[in-house]
């Protein structure tokens, strides 16, 4: 027994163009009240004809079919799931329940905010509270995720200098960054320059300092940075981002390392997203939807996106539309508004003592993990980590078996692999994240696999590199997916 | 040439033929009369794994020195591709649309990019030789 | 703490285990000076049973489709949605996994994401969808920059009758960038006109059905957008529009984008929606967010992938074809499950419902002397003119449980006193009644 994955009780399942019969329907609707429309004799040459791609199934056959689908899925709610940096934390049932409330859930965005002043009341808090916990003044909850904050962000940045009638055509990333750190600044017209970690896996201040000037807009940071690692110098970076006039943008993805134990806007960073889907327990639902909120300083709040949400002297709320500076609108609405009713939930159950245990045990199960591998896989940075660790198959050298191979082989184990092959800085990294949700026999029967995987790789190598074993599914030619892509189903495999 | 290389476990070999001009970008180039074929070295196809796209420039394009005028790209990497020296696109290998994995199975032959015809054919004496591209892999591993 | 499963014993052999004396060791490497000192500002922790009357009343207070009879779209539309589609997005497999990063144990999600491709395609009449983008104006936003791309130059050509928020995240996305925005004006009939396109122009972009619910005559647009060398982006607000009229794809139209909300996502109060994208083969590589791919595994059995991420941030950087990470899965998995349910006659035939019971509205608001100022066809959503500031007719329906629509002054000011009115499936022919009542001014 390699471990608790086992074969269970799974069905192959056919597309649904494939269980298609026609002359089946999984919906009727009620009985017709108005007279008939002819649409054909209506709109003539603008109707369309039948509708090619959809199929014919019954209640059941659809009911069936993703029940079956949803089995060949690994999910927070079957196990650990530690991939580093998207901190899959336990997505509490209550936040559901209140989610799908009525009053929230068809509540329509268009509504006078004197009708809707729940949902306006809910807004206000929850942006006094992400601003206590981050340190910044004012708070926009429009971003749909975190990499739409960041452009929010960074066109807050430029709006600010462009308003200072000092535009400026760089920023600062560090190497270890998220893909999206470069890519939202590009987004802005902005030019990305890479400044280089120390080899001690943190950014120093003599690096930003040589790629710093008065043509840059600002530095981008990750704090703790994706290598798990305190920046234990941003107060003195911020200083000399700052000193030729730039601005310090922080990715929040990481914020689950700092909850109550310090504070961003304390550390000198100007503007700041938030990923509710990691650090406030909001699900991830295959992929999103997520929320990005983003907190500023008081300098970048005439910048805001609109509207914001404002509460009047009688205790009301209102919508507040006319913001002279602001960069505008980003979402259609409010964003994804039913995220911020569940982190919402989640700021409540915890409380100010929650919130910073669930970061005390995020951090120690972090270290724990890396007390427990630490040897059997290569630590690439000494530097004490937080909420995540990184480790790499350096000590696998020899045996054939690479990150890949132990990430395919924890499957095998019933794990969820770790985020490997980032930060790009390291080779052959495996990041673990295991959040505050695990407990501390969950983490040895991790620990375990993964020190059994080690001690595979050198007696048994064709194994781990073959893996996974027990999946439905082998693994999968991406490259002949890449090479002759086939997007959609088509009648006849066309 | 061949060069051997440790890599983790493995030795990896890199074939680098005496008579090609390199760039530092992992290009090579082969100069017949005006005439430049260039493609991408063996270091940089085991380096970006299986190719699976190509993007060519269009034939009568002029290319400047230095100027990006494709991509190569793998699953999870992409290489651009830099003019090594200045000329006006006369030839793509349109066979690499539906066959990229022939820049793997043969770089230097098949596996062809674009020729260009040059004016001046001294830019490629401002090229790595083969002995300077050795050592610039070497460096990188 | 009920989402925390350590005990004291457990975190003291686990500091053993790391070799630090206390938890607050585990931050050393966080300058003291940085250390917060004092409790967060933040209510005390609450029990599930206070959470859930606490919000209880918060949504108590918000008024809602549910309980009221609804005429207000513009963008965000109040459809039935089959519990088969809440129960089976609530199954923990779906909602509580992520990315579908390691494909042999996404399976699921990613048979579903290349089923929702292929049903987008076919409403859309184009050959590759991604799998979502946030909301229909964040994703007309990409479609424009998408189009930029292709066509290399500068000019954008918006209709004047495009939804005036996806105006206005169009505006805040293209905002650092070069380019020119020129926009189309409106025919009497409601209608875009196809005027100010020329050899700079990369694309025009209409909305369909546009803001005011008149169905554009998309080829005509795309034979100007075309003539020109230019693309056609059709933007859907109304997604279910798409089972009632011509394909845009089919109609000339290059890129499709908008918002397929409809297609069982709740209003929410304006979010998570779906955003959604689709173009031509020809033009795949230019395309932001997710796709999809169909492979084979080591014993040469079908399965799914991710695909063509080198388009993407988390390899091209800054030079990917959007920044978008975290898309909305979650939305889209509903969206293909309400379509599964609906299939090929269903969805034609609540388009069919929704058609028939707008016309009802409109033929009932004309007989009670109200005008409708558009000629041009529509589907579920329509404008009329009132004899009355909106604001106060507004006013009225709601204190008689009706929610009429949208005033338009803000929107459209030249339309003077102007509803826009959307009637779907979820309107009875009494309620439809009750509206133009109310609407004309006399006592409901």
């Amino acid at each position: 027994m390699s471990g608790n994955a086992t074969r269970g009780f799974s069905y192959e399942e056919d597309l649904l163009f494939e269980r298609s019969r026609a002359g089946r329907c999984g919906v009727d609707l009620p009985r017709n009240d108005v007279p008939e429309v002819d649409a054909r004799a209506l709109l003539g040459a603008l109707a369309r004809d039948e509708i090619a791609g959809l199929p014919e199934l019954s209640e059941v056959d659809v009911v069936r079919h993703f029940t079956r689908l949803s089995t060949w899925n690994a999910a927070v709610d079957l196990g650990l799931y530690p991939l580093g940096s998207c901190t899959m934390k336990y997505n509490p049932k209550i936040n559901e329940r209140v989610a799908r409330l009525p009053g929230f859930a068809h509540a329509h965005p268009l509504s006078p905010a004197e009708e809707t002043q729940g949902l306006l009341a809910l807004f206000f808090e929850l942006e006094r509270w992400l601003a206590e916990i981050s340190g910044m003044e004012r708070v926009t909850l429009q971003p749909a995720a975190g990499a739409q904050g960041e452009l929010a962000g960074i066109m807050m940045i430029r709006a600010y200098h462009a308003q200072r009638g000092e535009p400026r055509s760089r920023v600062l990333v560090p190497d270890s960054a998220h893909g999206t750190n470069p890519a939202s600044a590009a987004l802005n017209g902005y030019q990305v320059v890479t400044v280089p970690s120390g080899d001690d896996g943190i950014l120093h201040p003599k690096a930003v300092a040589e790629a710093m000037s008065d043509d840059v807009a600002g530095l981008m940071i990750t704090n703790p940075n994706t290598l798990g690692i305190f920046e234990t110098h941003l107060a003195e970076i911020c200083d000399v981002v700052h000193a030729r006039g730039g601005l310090v943008y922080g990715d929040g993805a990481n914020l689950n390392a700092l909850v109550g134990v310090a504070r961003p806007g304390d550390l000198g960073i100007d503007v700041m997203h938030f990923n509710l889907h990691k650090t406030f327990s909001t699900p991830h639902g295959g992929g999103g939807p997520g929320a990005g909120p983003v907190g500023v300083k008081a300098a970048l709040a005439p910048y805001l996106p609109t509207p914001v949400v404002e509460r009047a002297s009688d205790g009301s709320y209102r919508w507040q539309h006319e913001l002279p500076h602001s960069i505008g609108r980003l979402h259609g609405h409010h964003g994804n508004v039913g995220m911020l009713v569940r982190a919402h939930a989640f700021i409540r159950a915890l409380g100010p003592d929650g919130l910073k245990r669930a970061t005390e045990l995020a951090v120690l199960n972090a270290n724990y993990l890396l007390a427990r591998l630490r040897g059997a896989f290569h630590v690439p940075y000494a530097n004490p980590v937080l909420h995540e660790c990184v480790l790499t198959d350096r000590t696998l050298a020899g045996t054939g078996v690479s990150t890949l191979d132990v990430a395919k082989r924890l499957i095998d184990h019933g794990y969820h692999p770790p985020t490997v092959y980032f930060p790009l800085i390291v080779n052959g990294a495996l990041m673990i994240e295991p959040t505050e949700s695990e407990s501390r026999e969950g983490l040895d029967r991790f620990a375990d696999a993964l020190l059994a995987i080690a001690v595979e790789a050198h007696q048994d190598p064709e194994t781990v590199r073959s893996a996974p074993h027990s999946t439905r599914r082998r693994r999968l030619d991406e490259t002949r997916a890449a090479r002759k892509p086939v997007l959609r189903w088509q009648p006849g495999g066309a | 040439m061949t060069i051997a290389s440790f890599r983790g476990d493995a030795v990896a070999k890199y074939e680098i033929p005496d008579d090609l001009y390199y760039t530092r970008e992992d290009e090579w180039a082969r100069l017949e009369r005006d005439r430049v074929t260039i493609g991408i070295t063996d270091y940089a196809q085991q380096q970006l794994g299986d190719i699976v796209f190509v993007e060519m420039p269009e034939i009568g394009r002029t290319l400047d020195r230095g100027e990006p005028f494709g991509v190569v790209e793998s699953v999870k990497a992409v290489a651009d591709l830099f003019a090594p020296v200045t000329g006006v696109v006369v030839e793509v290998n349109g066979a690499l649309a539906e066959t990229p994995d022939g820049v793997n199975e043969d770089c230097y032959g098949d596996g062809w990019l674009v020729v260009v015809k040059v004016t001046e054919t001294s830019e490629l004496e401002q090229m790595l030789s083969p002995a300077d591209y050795m050592q610039h892999v070497k460096d990188r591993e | 703490m009920r989402y925390l499963p350590h005990t004291d014993a457990d975190v003291r052999e686990m500091l053993a285990v790391v070799g630090q004396p206390d938890l607050g060791a585990l931050f050393d490497s966080i300058p003291a000076q940085f250390r917060l000192t004092r409790p967060l500002d933040v209510p005390q922790a609450a029990s599930e049973y206070e959470i859930q009357a606490e919000l209880e009343a918060l949504a108590a207070q918000n008024e809602h489709a549910g309980a009221r009879a609804w005429f207000l779209g513009a963008g965000v539309h109040h459809h039935y949605v089959p519990s088969a589609v809440d129960a089976l997005i609530s199954r923990a497999e779906f909602y509580t996994s992520y990315t579908p990063y390691q494909p042999e144990i996404s399976q699921g999600t990613l048979q579903a994401i290349f089923e929702w491709q292929t049903m987008l395609c076919g409403l859309t009449g184009l050959e590759v969808s991604n799998a979502s983008l946030y909301d229909g104006a964040s994703a007309t936003a990409e479609a424009v920059l998408m189009a930029l791309r292709v066509a290399k130059r500068r000019k954008v050509a918006i209709s004047g009758a495009l939804h005036p928020h996806y105006r206005g995240v169009l505006e805040t996305y293209l905002a650092a960038l070069d380019f020119e925005l020129v926009t189309l004006p409106r025919g009497a009939d409601g209608r875009t006109l196809a005027s100010e396109i020329d050899g700079d122009t990369a694309c025009v972009l209409v909305q369909q059905p546009n803001f005011f619910g008149c169905i554009e005559d998309l080829p005509v647009l795309a034979a100007a957008a075309h003539e020109h060398g230019a693309l056609l982006i059709a933007s859907v607000a109304e997604a279910l529009s798409l089972a009632l009229l011509a394909a845009p794809g089919s109609s000339g139209a290059d890129l499709v984008c908008g918002e397929a909300q409809s297609f069982g996502v709740p209003m929410g109060f304006g979010g998570p929606h779906l955003g959604f994208l689709t173009s031509r083969m020809s033009h795949v590589r230019q395309l932001p967010g997710r796709l999809v791919g169909e492979t084979l595994d080591a014993d040469g059995q079908r399965g799914y992938v991710l695909t063509l991420s080198t388009r993407e941030q988390h390899i091209r950087r800054e030079r990917a074809t959007s920044n978008i990470c975290t898309n909305q899965g979650l939305c889209l998995m509903m969206a293909t499950i309400f379509l599964a349910l609906h299939g090929k006659t269903g969805l034609r035939a609540l388009a069919e419902r929704n058609l028939a019971k707008a016309e009802y509205a409109k033929a009932r608001l004309r007989a009670a002397g109200l005008a409708l100022p558009f000629a041009a066809p529509t589907f579920n959503e329509f404008v009329v003119q009132l004899r009355e500031p909106a604001e106060r007719a507004l006013a009225r329906a709601r204190a008689q449980g009706v929610v009429a629509g949208l005033a338009l002054t803000k929107f459209a000011p030249e339309l003077g006193d102007a509803l826009l009115v959307c009637v779907t499936e979820t309107a009875s022919r009494a309620q439809i009644d009750r509206l133009a009542t109310l609407l004309a001014g006399e006592r409901a």
